[in-house]
């Protein structure tokens, strides 16, 4: 009985949503211009910037130069700021670089690189605050800068996570939810083809869950990429009548 | 749908972290009103449309709310049927949550019993509800702000759906609080509000309840009173005392022979800290976690070894008796042990105590003292009414608090048993105290049971391995109807047998998750009392379905055997199998078919090969150093028209038994090893962890005194040394010797593989490496998940979560020996409750035998009842002038020429002291020696009498 109750008798989690509730999804796009696209993402408490460069040609060493598609790199780094403690090294550190080599996969699987041979295309992502689901913010915040940067994409890519708490599933866990002790599910889907592009698991549970678990981890995607859909809309329209009045 | 907020919150963990945590607030919550027409919720029949009150104090019709100290204090009054259309807010949830995990898991269980009378409502999620900490504000503070907000929404909301309605006929809210302040803001707030003691004395259909009402602390004559006890640390105190290292945190048990003595038991020491006197003890109660300091050396003391009860015969209000004359100074012994007191309590350990009432001399007077059951309990004092009804009772009573100034803990009555002395109301008592479920199977666990006629189906038998036609017979003691395990025997060529053993396949029956699974896993074993039994799982199975019965058809879970004719094992297989058992012998029949050379049937030879077997079997496993232990174990006789008992008969050790053991052990090793091979990490196991050196004492001690050096460095030399220790003058000595040595055991544990070490999984008294149970599924949970990991390793099931979660299955196996270690508890005091009955019209004299020699007693054991007692070494008329001299090297007492010692043989008189009605216990006399005025004299009954004295004489 001892730490956190994750979800009540009454059927609320921690925070007050229900099991199959995601967090507030805020965004905005073009926020920078110096980069080629940027957009900031908020989930719940998770805040993430993403930066776009390129595609351009191949900085530094030519030999990760591609002979038929665009080279993808990605940057994943957390601000010290980010979390209840002073984080000391922002990047660089094995789970930032485990968490940029998942970006790149998860990107060069969604870009049509194969438009861009011999090219490179960069994104950064910051983590400015961290309130679990981290990857997936990122993920979606840099599809989001992809999109302002007008990279072409097979699909949109979406990620969301789900947990497993008393035989329930609970989509889109936060913090306090993951460091209670239950596994972490992460996808990233091509919502349009429902094609999975990344998936990891924190934990191990029982194989009989697994089904219900990704099901509401998919569930999520499609509603976080319907919400996100909506947003690149409304930014487009914006966009257009801007670009009308001038 | 969503509105969302965030807010801040400051926790200390070592560091001071700021943690910023999203709450959102919701407007899909319902007010769970019948009469409420503006929530969207579909059944909301918990708070009535119009709800009738009891209540003098508020006629009018009313929803309670609740304060969160009234679940914390006054539990048991919320079990009352009497609350009805209650509304528990979600702060009051929180909070009780986090101050008593206890009260916490009771209010859940009522809450779970009794759903149409509590409805929660989650004010903290609520748009209308929440309130934020304002700046300065403490978390009570704004807790009952919180309630207060939650209270006054109800009532603007309930207003109106009530709008047309005449005005004393509209519900309102109450609140009751027992916080003077919260009662205060509520009331300028103008919400109707009363304390819980009030609210429930105007209860006009409920006048008992109010003796449920848990003592108030602030009773005004204690304050000015001088306190008795030195004042407990702050918690803050204590937790960075034990940081420093000042302070010890472990778990106090008081002793049982003394009550002014207790000992702590702190985790990773090999010595126990002792307490000794009222101040030291400090107000700490057996089981408490409680924090102790050390004293400095050189007022280290040994145990008193004398035996002390708390013998007030009255209230003798609050004052302490002089301790000086009940504990003698001991300081200057040699094996003086850390001696400590208790500076503080971490956690209660409070739980609910059957007992008597104390004859008082105000009978009507409302102040009563209570005696527990069990003896390490103090005496509590309560308030009640009725104390010349529950005088004659049994009684359950919870402690409130123990208030420096009072002599014995405060409580309040929660229910009667039944009469004393009622051999029911006894039973019911027994059960209690060792927290045994024995509630008959509610209908959600009777629905998982298979309907009858039951057959098995054709295409069970596909699936299963035939053996139908083998000769396969059960051996069990006589009058077993739940047979769960069953042998045969087969000669395949002339040094080649087969022998397998068949297991009751309960897991067939009992599948995951179900209710009656769950019911079985919290039962955890059967109980066997001497006159009852409480199955683990329903009747149908036990005594039916799953017990092997003869010439049934049966589903079974085998091991079979190849091995040669010197028991050497050449191959193992498990398998699940349809059997029919031939014949279900008892051990005494069994033992006549083997020895009478007429019978020349196929199972007679069977049995007689088994018995060959096991006979090489048993050697081996002495070899390898089995300890073959002794506990008095005994049998009543019980009249079948008044189920009382007439006769004690000590149960037989036949070669059967022995032959049936071995082929269970071999079985379970078996099984442990195949299991532990698959599922190294989940696999429940049991192991016996060797005991450490320093529980030997007492038993070298005593093996001194009668000159034999005992050797306890490890199991094979225990045993040998065991083997060794026989003299030829006092046969029972070496018995005696047995039984001490199995006092100094380890309690053999479940566990599950992946949570200990691999060596630590050997089994002391087995001489096994590895160890199980598998042979008893239809009494012991723990069977069962062993023969479902098995299944799934031969491919015959399929897993679920749980079997495979470590955590879930040593959860599982902690709550088993929980229930394990009550059940033997409950066992034996079942006997104890028989020995009593047995001895209600006689007094007998007996054989016995000196088990410890104390500086005030001996303790006897009377091996014909295998009941221990006390000698106290006073007068019997009261006057302490005997002169024994106790020595307590040897140790020995002597008075003039007679000198008692361990293990010496006496005579002694066993009688009902039936002295007071209520509370009566089994006296034992000395006969033998004669001793002046300590000993009783032989009763004179010729045709017992006469052979004891002779066989004494040949014995001196």
């Amino acid at each position: 009985m001892s730490g956190n109750e994750l979800l009540s008798d009454q059927g609320l989690r921690i925070d007050g949503r229900k099991p199959n509730e995601l967090r507030r999804i805020r965004c905005s796009l073009g926020i920078f211009s110096q980069a080629d696209g940027s957009a900031y993402l908020e989930q719940g408490n998770t805040k993430v910037l993403a930066a776009v460069y390129g595609p351009h040609e191949i900085r530094g060493s030519k030999s990760k130069a591609l002979h038929d598609k665009a080279f993808v790199n990605c940057q994943y780094s957390t601000a010290t700021f980010s979390m209840g403690e002073r984080k000391r090294r922002p990047r660089g550190d094995r789970k930032s670089t485990e968490m940029s080599t998942h970006l790149e996969e998860t990107f060069a699987a969604a870009i049509r690189t194969e438009l861009y041979p011999r090219s490179q295309i960069d994104i950064f992502v910051e983590v400015l605050q961290a309130d679990g689901g981290n990857y997936t913010a990122c993920v979606n915040a840099a599809m989001m800068a992809l999109v302002d940067a007008g990279v072409p994409l097979k699909d949109t890519v979406v990620s969301c996570t789900a947990s497993l708490v008393k035989d329930v599933p609970l989509v889109d866990v936060n913090h306090v939810e993951r460091s209670g002790g239950s596994p972490e599910l992460v996808v990233s889907i091509l919502p349009h083809s429902g094609e999975i592009v990344y998936m990891s698991l924190t934990q191990r549970f029982h194989i009989d869950h697994l089904s219900k678990v990704l099901d509401t981890a998919i569930k999520g995607c499609k509603d976080i990429g319907a919400i996100l859909n909506e947003i690149m809309k409304g930014h487009l329209t914006k966009l257009d009548t801007s670009l009308q009045a001038s | 749908m969503l509105t969302s907020k965030v807010f801040l919150r400051k926790t200390k963990r070592g560091k001071v972290l700021k943690v910023v945590r999203e709450h959102y607030l919701r407007d899909d919550l319902w007010c769970g009103s019948e009469l409420c027409k503006k929530c969207g919720q579909e059944n909301s029949d918990v708070l009535d449309k119009s709800p009738v009150s009891s209540s003098t104090l508020c006629a009018f019709p009313h929803y309670i709310v609740i304060d969160t100290n009234i679940v914390l204090h006054q539990i048991d009054v919320l079990e009352s049927p009497a609350w009805k259309n209650v509304i528990l807010l979600q702060t009051v949830l929180e909070e009780t949550r986090k101050r008593s995990t206890n009260n916490y898991k009771k209010l859940r269980e009522i809450m779970a019993t009794r759903k149409d009378s509590f409805y929660v409502f989650v004010n903290e999620h609520h748009k209308d509800t929440y309130v934020e900490r304002k700046p300065g504000e403490s978390a009570n503070d704004r807790n009952d702000r919180a309630i207060r907000k939650a209270c006054s929404w109800y009532q603007t909301h309930l207003e109106e759906s009530q709008k047309g309605t005449d005005k004393k006929k509209q519900i309102k809210v109450v609140l009751l609080t027992q916080d003077f302040k919260n009662r205060e803001q509520a009331c300028n707030e103008g919400i109707p509000t009363y304390k819980v003691d009030e609210y429930v004395k105007s209860l006009k259909d409920f006048p008992d309840l109010q003796e449920k009402l848990a003592a108030s602390h602030s009773e005004s004559n204690n304050e000015n009173r001088e306190p008795l006890y030195p004042e407990h640390l702050a918690p803050t105190r204590i937790m960075s005392g034990i940081k420093s290292g000042k302070l010890l945190q472990g778990v106090f048990h008081s002793s049982r022979e003394n009550f002014l003595e207790g000992t702590v038991s702190v985790e990773g020491q090999d010595k126990s800290i002792l307490l000794q006197g009222h101040a030291s003890l400090n107000r700490a109660v057996d089981g408490d976690v409680v924090a102790v300091e050390l004293l400095p050396e050189d007022k280290w003391t040994s145990p008193s070894g004398i035996v002390l009860e708390d013998q007030e015969e009255q209230d003798p209000g609050d004052e302490i008796e002089k301790e000086e004359k009940l504990l003698i100074d001991s300081t200057k012994s040699k094996d003086r042990q850390p001696t400590g007191k208790i500076v503080g309590i971490i956690r209660r350990k409070w739980r609910q105590y059957c007992g008597i009432l104390l004859p008082s001399v105000l009978p009507e007077g409302t102040r009563h003292l209570f005696v527990p059951a069990e003896r390490k309990i103090p005496k509590i004092r309560i308030e009640t009414r009725q104390a010349v009804t529950l005088s004659s009772q049994k009684i359950i009573v919870a402690i409130d608090s123990w208030p420096r100034t009072s002599r014995y803990p405060l409580g309040h009555f929660v229910r009667a048993l039944g009469n004393i002395g009622d051999k029911d109301t006894e039973n019911e008592v027994l059960l209690l105290e060792h927290d045994v479920p024995h509630h008959s199977f509610p209908e959600t666990v009777l629905a998982c049971l298979p309907s009858m006629p039951w057959m098995i189906t054709e295409e069970e038998v596909n699936r299963r391995e035939d053996l139908r036609h083998l000769d396969i017979c059960s051996v069990d003691p006589p009058g077993c109807t739940d047979i769960d395990d069953a042998l045969h025997f087969r000669e395949l060529s002339p040094n080649l047998y087969e022998i397998g053993v068949h297991i009751a396949d309960v897991s067939h029956f009992v599948r995951p998750d179900t209710a009656l699974d769950k019911e079985a896993a919290n039962r955890g074993t059967t109980v066997y009392l001497v006159d009852r039994r409480i199955d683990m799982v329903p009747e149908l199975l036990s005594s039916n379905l799953c017990s092997l019965r003869p010439d049934q058809e049966r589903l079974a879970f085998s091991v079979i055997w190849q091995v040669t004719a010197d028991a050497e094992i050449q191959k193992t297989r498990f398998t699940k199998s349809v059997i029919r058992s031939r014949r279900a012998f008892t051990y005494a029949e069994a033992q006549c078919n083997i020895d009478d050379s007429l019978q020349q049937n196929e199972l007679a030879k069977s049995l007689r090969g088994l018995n060959k077997l096991a006979k090489i079997l048993k050697k081996n496993r002495m070899d390898k150093g089995a300890l073959q232990l002794s506990s008095p174990e005994i049998r009543f006789e019980v009249s079948t028209e008044t189920n009382d008992p007439i006769d004690v008969i000590s149960k037989p050790m036949l070669d059967t038994n022995s032959m049936v053991e071995e082929f269970m052990l071999l079985a379970n090793i078996s099984v442990a090893d195949h299991i532990f091979k698959h599922f190294p990490e989940c696999a429940v196991l049991r192991r016996h962890p060797v005991p450490p050196a320093s529980n030997f004492e007492p038993f070298l001690k005593a093996g001194k005194t009668q000159g034999f050096t005992l050797d306890v460095s490890s199991n094979k030399a225990l045993a040998a040394s065991l083997d060794a220790a026989v003299k030829p003058d006092n046969v029972y000595m070496n018995t005696m010797l047995r039984i001490l040595a199995t006092r100094c055991m380890m309690q053999a544990v479940y566990f599950s593989s992946g949570t200990v070490a691999q060596v630590d999984f050997y089994h002391y008294g087995l001489a096994a490496p590895i160890y199980t149970h598998f042979t008893s599924p239809i009494r012991r949970y723990a069977d069962l998940l062993v023969h479902r990991l098995l299944a799934v390793a031969v491919g015959a099931d399929v897993t679920y979560t749980e079997l495979l979660n470590r955590k879930c299955a040593q959860q599982l196996c902690n709550n088993l020996n929980y229930r394990h270690k009550m059940s033997q508890y409950a066992q034996r005091s079942s006997v104890a409750l028989h020995t009593h009955l047995f001895f209600r019209h006689r007094v007998q004299d007996e054989d016995a035998y000196v088990l410890f020699v104390r500086q005030n007693a001996l303790q006897v054991l009377i091996p014909k009842y295998g009941l221990e007692g006390s000698i106290y070494l006073k007068g019997n008329d009261g006057d302490s002038k005997l002169d024994f001299v106790y020595n307590p090297d040897e140790p020995s007492q002597t008075c003039g020429n007679v000198t008692i010692r361990t293990f010496d043989r006496v005579v002694v008189q066993v009688s009902l002291d039936s002295k007071y009605v209520q509370h009566q216990k089994i006296a034992v006399h000395l006969v033998h020696p004669k001793i002046a005025g300590l000993s009783v004299d032989a009763i004179e009954i010729p045709k017992t009498d006469e052979p004891r004295t002779k066989k004494l004489k040949g014995g001196k």
